[in-house]
């Protein structure tokens, strides 16, 4: 082998196959074709088996389940169709789970966003121990879910917990945080939050920094006041950051599951009239609870897939949009 | 900016020390599981799964001592609700599961239904050991066609009730536990002494939910809840069962109880902060009180009788999944958890009650007192009453009917979200649906 690699001169492609003249072995000749050929394929192939493992198989396998019933205790009795589909959005629940997932990503993306917009710019000045504290600012999100959903389930706990403590340090009613809609909202928005706010921020950071600082400079001769550089220079031209920080907060969004379940002390339903519980959860108290109704879950987890998939349609023709506004 | 980068490097190098660490942490215990049982020859290591606080502990150590040729590895798996899916899956899987597995009495009953992923008990010759057990716990974990035998029963749960004596005293009420009995014959009394409780503005509720109540009135006023003997859903027609809502309604209506869901961070707290005065309890739910209330509650706790007729609420059992590999060895420690010594050794350390009948007659646990409850003699108190436990039929899924369809609706109704007849509606709606679901 290694004679057949010293023989190769000049770049491969440009080497005429198996020229006559330099007369190299014919096997060697096979290999080095084969080389051409594979080695390719053999580059990019880890991220297709591992796609096609951890991906693809369950994707189908999801997919088969979601028209058979199917239970974990009694086992598979046969193909139904789109009987699945058909029950879940006949059912109220499902379209509950919907609005809670769908308003829960509101309420906790667009402050998140927005905080880590105003934290980025805030990281691009220049001061004393800036890498620590750019390092800081992602502390929150290597902290492990569970430990925050624990500590926030404590600190919005109903009766005794700090956050009331507060309220009604400064005289205001305590709030029955798991009773309502939009409390329980806010204390899982500002757990996410508290996890994800630093890691869009350090995104928003690396754009900030790619951008030309005689803008700025040019900018402020005009007498353009800092907030108007901001918001009219900083914010236009990190754009697609900001649209690539939309997709990856949807996906996250669409999938909340921990901060929720750890916020009623691992209880699935979410409240006793189901007020924060997610897609997520819904698909795991039919799947692992109750009737252990595998099919059913599948096919849930089917209409979740499909619910991400034309929101990250939408987001990516957003992108193209103003992608393509920025250069012509 | 070299200062900076020299820090960075030595991050990493912490990072992937750690990392290794760790990875090197999880390949060794991989290596452990994959130790292969030698069956029969050495010493064999069984695996125990159990939830709660069952007390196996001592009784797991006689057992290691009895039997030199036997280890167990005895692994905490939480609450119920975290171990009934995980048990699930194993179940579904054809692997994972330990070799003895602790059912509560509602995942029992799914598991009668749907039975193959459990050994007979009888095959491995559980029927020399049928005289030991009170005979009602020994029926209940048969399968429909009385041939298979899936578990035996670690303890029961007759009723009583508990009390704060401290709020007892600041009410002006009797604190002696055989003068608080003679308070409340009945649950109307008892609603009436509630009234009374609240009248003196003590600050705490007259006990810690509508739901709590609901349990032990239908365990003591019906031999069926959700579902007749033919596993129909009768919920919705079953008297009891509306009596019983109206009754913990009722309660909360009178703002007599503190509103709080069960095993809830609140809840746990509530029994620290003295924030309800009674508490309907089972010999199990005394372990649950000391392990919450602490060493402030410390004989601030009595036991007195429960208002109506004797109940059992709760229990659990032990049972073999097929797929275990040393079923002779798990069905020895089987026989020992739920016989006389282990039945004693978790009474001892948690306060379940023993559904061996040898256990139950032992000095042990007749002349048991309850240091952490005044010294209330738990023995007399419990273990009479077992013996007088009837069967009630709770059917297949009723773990999941009560606390994921009909109590979370209750709950709605006690917080005022819906009201009461709502709140019920729903109740019914979602427990009929998932019934038959």
């Amino acid at each position: 082998m290694a004679t057949n690699v010293g023989e190769v001169t000049g770049p491969r492609h440009g080497r005429a196959p198996a020229g006559p003249s330099k007369q190299p072995s014919r096997r060697s000749v096979r290999v080095g074709r084969l080389d051409l050929r594979l080695s390719p394929y053999l580059f990019v192939a880890p991220f297709f088996v591992l796609f096609a493992v951890f991906g693809a198989y369950p994707l189908i396998y999801t997919a088969i389940l979601s028209t058979r019933k199917n239970t974990l205790t009694g086992g598979d009795a046969g193909f139904v169709g789109l009987e699945n589909y058909r029950k879940i959005l006949w059912d109220e629940h499902f379209w509950i789970v919907i609005f809670n997932t769908f308003g829960l990503f509101f309420v906790a993306t667009v402050p998140q966003l927005i905080f880590a917009l105003l934290i980025a710019s805030w990281l691009n000045k220049k001061m004393r121990a800036r890498t620590a504290i750019r390092m800081g600012v992602l502390i929150p999100n290597i902290t492990s879910v569970a430990a925050v959903g624990i500590v926030f389930g404590l600190i919005f706990a109903d009766r005794y917990g700090l956050a009331n403590w507060l309220l009604q340090s400064v005289h205001l009613d305590p709030v029955e945080w798991r009773n309502h809609r939009w409390s329980s909202w806010t204390a899982i928005a500002f757990m996410v939050d508290w996890r994800w706010t630093g890691y869009n921020a350090l995104i928003y950071l690396a754009a900030m920094q790619a951008i030309p600082k005689e803008l700025y400079e040019s900018a402020s001769l005009d007498g353009a006041s800092a907030a108007r550089r901001f918001w009219r220079i900083t914010v236009p031209l990190i754009q697609p950051t900001i649209l690539f920080t939309v997709i990856i907060s949807t996906i996250g969004g669409m999938q909340l599951f921990t901060e929720p379940l750890l916020f009623n002390y691992g209880r699935i339903q979410g409240g006793s009239l189901n007020e924060f519980q997610t897609v997520a959860m819904y698909i795991y108290e039919t799947t692992f609870t109750n009737n252990y109704n595998v099919g059913r879950g599948a096919a849930i987890s089917w209409l979740l897939f499909i619910i991400i998939l034309i929101f990250a349609l939408i987001n990516f023709a957003l992108v193209r949009r103003s992608v393509k506004g920025q250069t012509s | 900016m070299s200062v900076t980068s020299r820090r960075l490097r030595s991050i990493a190098t912490a990072t992937l020390t750690v990392g290794l660490a760790l990875g090197m942490t999880t390949a060794c215990s991989a290596k452990k599981d994959a130790e292969p049982n030698a069956n029969g020859t050495g010493p064999v290591t069984i695996s125990l799964s159990y939830f709660g606080t069952p007390g196996f502990n001592q009784a797991v150590k006689d057992f290691e001592a009895a039997n030199p040729n036997i280890k167990v590895d005895v692994k905490n798996e939480g609450q119920t609700k975290d171990f009934a899916p995980k048990l699930a899956q194993w179940i579904s899987a054809g692997s994972g599961a330990s070799d003895v597995v602790m059912l509560e009495e509602g995942m029992l009953l799914q598991y009668l239904k749907d039975n193959k992923g459990f050994a007979n008990l009888l095959d491995l010759g559980a029927s020399s050991v049928e005289k030991d057990y009170l005979s009602f716990k020994w029926k209940n974990a048969f399968t429909a066609d009385g041939k298979k035998l899936v578990g035996l029963g670690t303890d029961v749960g007759p009723l009583a009730m508990c009390y704060r004596t401290d709020l007892f005293q600041k009410a002006g009420l009797p604190v002696d536990r055989d003068a608080v009995s003679k308070l409340w014959p009945t649950w109307e009394e008892y609603v009436k002494q509630g009234e009374v409780f609240k009248s003196k503005n003590t600050g705490a509720a007259w006990t810690d939910s509508a739901t709590s109540v609901m349990q032990p009135y239908i365990m003591q006023n019906a031999d069926s809840w959700f579902y007749d003997k033919s596993d129909k859903y009768i919920g919705d027609t079953n008297p009891a069962v509306k009596k019983a809502y109206d009754l913990g309604l009722d309660m909360a209506g009178k703002g007599l109880t503190a509103k709080l869901a069960r095993w809830s961070a609140d809840w746990d707290a509530a029994f620290k902060n003295a924030a309800f005065a009674t508490v309907p309890c089972p010999p199990w739910y005394t372990g649950v009180i000391k392990e919450r209330a602490g060493d402030a509650g410390k004989n601030k706790w009595d036991i007195a009788t429960i208002p109506g007729k004797g109940g059992n609420w709760g229990g659990s059992y032990l049972a073999i999944p097929e797929q275990s590999k040393n079923k002779k060895a798990a069905f020895e420690l089987i026989k020992f958890i739920t016989g006389k010594q282990g039945g004693l050794d978790a009474f001892a350390e948690a306060g379940p009650l023993p559904s061996s009948i040898a256990a139950l007659d032992d000095p042990k646990i007749t002349d048991a007192k309850n240091e952490y409850f005044n010294n209330a003699p738990v023995g007399k108190i419990y273990a009479g009453a077992a013996k007088e436990l009837k069967p009630i039929y709770l059917g297949p899924k009723h773990q999941a009917l009560w606390e994921n369809a009909f109590e979370p609706a209750m709950q709605a109704a006690e917080q005022g979200k819906l009201s009461a007849q709502a709140g019920w509606d729903k109740a019914i709606k979602d427990s009929k649906a998932l019934a038959e679901g």
